[in-house]
Parts: structure tokens; C-alpha cells; sequence
């Protein structure tokens, strides 16, 4: 689904990733975790193509992402993003906020658009919230109806940048629920998070990122067994160590 | 010590000030709002853009206008337009060209340069991760400028856009030096008919003084109400 092979990413002279590959297949679940400022956050919107890459080749679906040919508003349509700090249009409210792509980009009716946003704002939970604003929301209910906005466009596969990095530590359960429902019914994910509960529960591999490279891309077993590296083991020893 | 002044002059032409000057000194700011907020966008948009070449011509375009003073370029306009017309048009005499339409373009191109910066401080206030989120779910360029970014830069910059406007407004005056009978120029020529210039140029300043404060006091309230929920 998702084949990430040999990318190479600089802003001006500094180098953010080093030769990374891996690959996605559908529906596997797989975590991107490492310390911050180990280029986690950029490899994932390298694959949607938010940031450009200059080496090396990611393709999505059997399209690729970096050619200049390729009409990059339409694959991204079809690729879900949930963010750190949600993006939901503050100007709009939650039912604009589900349907606005839906009828500009997929060129859905309004009924149909609408239909669809309420179908998927009650699924996490939020169907009375439909006519707030998301300023008027918790963050925990922002990122959930973030969630529900991707899903409106039926993604072919989701990425998730750090989605409870935001969050005050009793809204963060309410976000992952989503996530780990949404990981059961076979939906093909990349979640860069240090929810390391998470990824026991529903990771299929675990990517480690340091300064730029993938250091460890292994099963969740081998991961939280026995990680070969050290520097993923001293990783996991100081935030699983309390 | 006002024994000598003469205030009824402006009951004998108020009628003429308001209904000939003031409405058209009106009607210039706000179409010239209109049409300077449209293409100050445009050309914000043009600054911003990552085609260089863009960027450049918006940029030596609104930092040229700016370093010219306004009477100079109506002057230049009003004297220059029916000319180049009359070259666009391949005529061989200069197109007649009235002085609203002469000095309405002359607005729109000059304040463009001022809501040009506005817009662009405007559209740097909206955080990246708002137009990655616009292109994450497959809009476009245009899409997510038209539904994303310029909603929201337009809402936070509203009331400096209205600061400018009323800036605009006093500008307006300046095509009095074109003869033209805004409300400045009513007033002078009422002024120079009956001998009142003081008096007529006391009270154009006390309209003028009444109507910018009524204006920047509803921008304020303006700004209260619209304010987005964060």
C-alpha cells in the first residue's frame, strides 16, 4: 500500500532523513516512534507529499508521490491525516469542517456529504456537537472530529502525526478508543506517537527513528522483547521505565 | 470674536456639499475598498507565491507605488490614462476618460499597495499546519486560499483593512487638485464663491472629524464580534 524506499530529505544544508525505507502493507498497523527531532513527523508527511523530499521514491497505492507528474490534490484525497494539533477550519463549524471536501473535492451533493459527516461524527461519539465550533470544544473532542473529517473521504489508508502529543493526559484515552477501533476494522495505518499502550495493543511493526534514520523496523513482539539497538532500548527504558 | 464669521453659508449649501460632494467622495472609497481589497490580495498572494517571478513583479510593484506620493500619481493617471487607452485601443486620439472612472482606477492600484501588505501579514498569521490540513484532505491551491486561509487572514485583519479604509476615505479628498467636486471640492468652490473659507473649511473638518471617529468606533465593536473561538 504504502512503499517508502531510500528517501533522503535536506532543508538548505542540514540533512532530516537519511536513506529511509520501509513499507506498509494494507491493513497493518505500524507505529513510527523515536526521540523528537528524529524525523518522524517529516517522514509521514513525506508520504502525502506536505513536505517535499529530494532523494529516493514513496509510492502510495502504486502512485508515486515525489514524480511532478502526478496530480498530488487527488492522492492526498484519498489518504486520511489526522494531526498534532488537529487543523480543524476554526472559522467553520464541525458539520463544514466534515463537509467541505467531501462536496469541493470528491464533488459530493450537500445531502450526501451531510449524511456521511453525521454517519461518522456519531461514531466517535459527537453527533450533539455538530453545530458548535471547534473553539467551543475539548481537545480530545477536536482531534476525535479531525478523525471523523479524514474518514469522511474514505481513506484508502491513514496517517497520524503525533495525534495525543496535544492532549491533556485524560483526553487521550478517548482519541486512541477511535484508533484502536478504527486499527480492528482493517484500516491501513501510520501512527508516529509515544503512546507505547497503543502500540502493544494494535501495532503490527514498530519503526524506530533516530537522528533521521530508521534505526529499527521490526515486529511489536521483537520491538518491546529484545530491541537490538541500543539506542532504542535506552528509548524504551526512559519512557516505559516509570 | 465669531461676529464676523457668516455660518449660514452652510445652510444655504448643505444640500450641494452632501448630495454632490459627500456622495461621491462615498461612493469613490467604497468601490475603491472593493476593488484595492481584491487586487491587494491578488497581488499578496503574488508576494507569497513560490514562483519567484510572481513574487518580484508583486513586489517591486507595490514597493514602487508606495514611494510615490499619492497626489502625484492622480495627477499622472488623470493626465496618462486617456493615453495609454488610446495605445491599448490602437486609437489615434486619447480616450476620453471621466474623472470618477480616471480616479476610481487611480485609487484601486494606489490602496491596493497598503491592503496588499495588510492581506499579507493576514495570510502569514495562519499556521502552516492550517493549509496542510486544507491539502491533506485534496484541496487545491485556490481551494484551500478561497475556504481556509483567506476567511480566516480576512477575519483577523478586518479592522486594519477598515483603519486603511478610513485612511482612504480622507485620501479621497486628494482629487480635488483634479477640479473634481468631491466633498472638499464643493466646499472650496462654495468657500471661494461666497468669501467663507474659514467657515467652510471648519466645518469640512469637523464632518470629516465626526465621520472617521463614528467609523473606528464601529470598527471596534466590529472587531468584538467577530472574533474567531480558539
Amino acid at each position: 500500500m504504502i512503499k517508502i524506499s531510500g528517501i533522503s530529505k535536506w532543508y538548505s544544508s542540514f540533512q532530516v532523513l537519511t536513506d529511509c525505507s520501509t513499507e506498509v502493507a494494507k491493513g497493518e498497523v505500524v507505529v513510527v516512534c523515536g526521540p523528537s527531532g528524529s524525523g518522524k513527523s517529516t517522514l509521514i508527511k513525506c508520504v502525502n507529499g506536505l513536505e517535499p523530499f529530494q532523494q529516493g521514491t514513496i509510492t502510495v497505492d502504486g502512485v508515486s508521490v515525489g514524480d511532478p507528474k502526478t496530480d498530488l490534490p487527488k492522492l492526498r484525497a484519498r489518504i486520511g491525516m489526522v494531526f498534532q494539533n488537529f487543523e480543524l477550519f476554526p472559522h467553520m463549524t464541525v458539520t463544514q469542517n466534515l463537509t467541505l471536501a467531501q462536496t469541493k473535492v470528491l464533488g459530493r451533493g450537500r445531502e450526501e456529504a451531510l449524511a456521511k459527516g453525521m454517519a461518522l461524527l456519531e461514531r466517535v461519539g459527537l453527533k450533539a456537537h455538530a453545530a458548535k465550533f471547534p473553539g467551543n470544544l475539548s481537545g480530545g473532542q477536536q482531534q476525535r472530529v479531525a478523525i471523523a473529517r479524514a474518514l469522511c473521504m474514505d481513506p484508502i489508508a491513514m496517517l497520524f502525526d503525533e495525534p495525543t502529543s496535544a492532549l491533556d493526559p485524560e483526553m487521550i484515552n478517548e482519541v486512541l478508543d477511535v484508533m484502536v477501533q478504527l486499527a480492528q476494522e482493517g484500516m491501513t495505518m501510520m501512527v508516529v506517537t509515544h503512546e507505547m499502550g497503543f502500540a502493544r495493543r494494535v501495532a503490527d511493526r514498530v519503526i524506530f527513528m533516530d537522528a533521521g534514520k530508521i534505526v529499527e523496523d521490526t515486529s511489536k513482539s521483537e520491538f518491546f522483547g529484545t530491541p537490538r539497538s541500543e539506542r532504542a532500548q535506552l528509548f524504551l527504558s526512559k519512557i516505559l521505565g516509570h | 470674536m465669531f461676529g464676523s464669521f457668516d455660518f449660514d453659508v452652510i445652510e444655504r449649501s448643505w444640500r450641494y456639499l452632501f448630495f454632490d460632494g459627500m456622495a461621491f467622495t462615498l461612493r469613490l472609497t467604497l468601490f475603491a475598498m472593493v476593488g484595492g481589497i481584491v487586487f491587494g490580495t491578488l497581488l499578496a498572494m503574488m508576494r507569497l507565491s513560490s514562483v519567484k517571478p510572481l513574487a518580484w513583479i508583486a513586489g517591486v510593484y507595490v514597493n514602487t507605488l508606495r514611494s510615490i506620493p499619492l497626489v502625484l500619481v492622480i495627477f499622472w493617471f488623470y493626465f496618462l490614462v486617456p493615453y495609454i487607452g488610446a495605445w491599448v485601443l490602437r486609437s489615434d486620439t486619447p480616450i476620453r476618460v471621466g474623472a470618477f472612472a480616471s480616479s476610481l482606477l487611480t485609487f484601486v492600484m494606489f490602496e491596493a499597495c497598503y491592503y496588499c501588505e495588510i492581506m499579507r501579514a493576514g495570510i502569514q498569521s495562519i499556521p502552516r499546519g492550517q493549509v496542510w490540513a486544507g491539502y491533506a484532505l485534496g484541496l487545491n491551491y485556490w481551494q484551500s486560499m478561497g475556504h481556509v486561509v483567506l476567511p480566516q487572514a480576512f477575519r483577523n485583519m478586518l479592522p486594519v483593512l477598515l483603519t486603511q479604509t478610513i485612511v482612504l476615505f480622507q485620501d479621497v479628498s486628494l482629487v480635488y487638485v483634479l477640479s473634481i467636486t468631491d466633498f472638499v471640492g464643493a466646499a472650496s468652490k462654495v468657500a471661494e464663491r461666497d468669501g467663507r473659507l474659514v467657515e467652510m473649511y471648519s466645518f469640512v473638518a469637523v464632518v470629516y472629524f465626526v465621520a472617521c471617529l463614528l467609523l473606528s468606533q464601529s470598527v471596534r465593536r466590529l472587531q468584538a464580534r467577530i472574533a474567531i473561538v480558539r
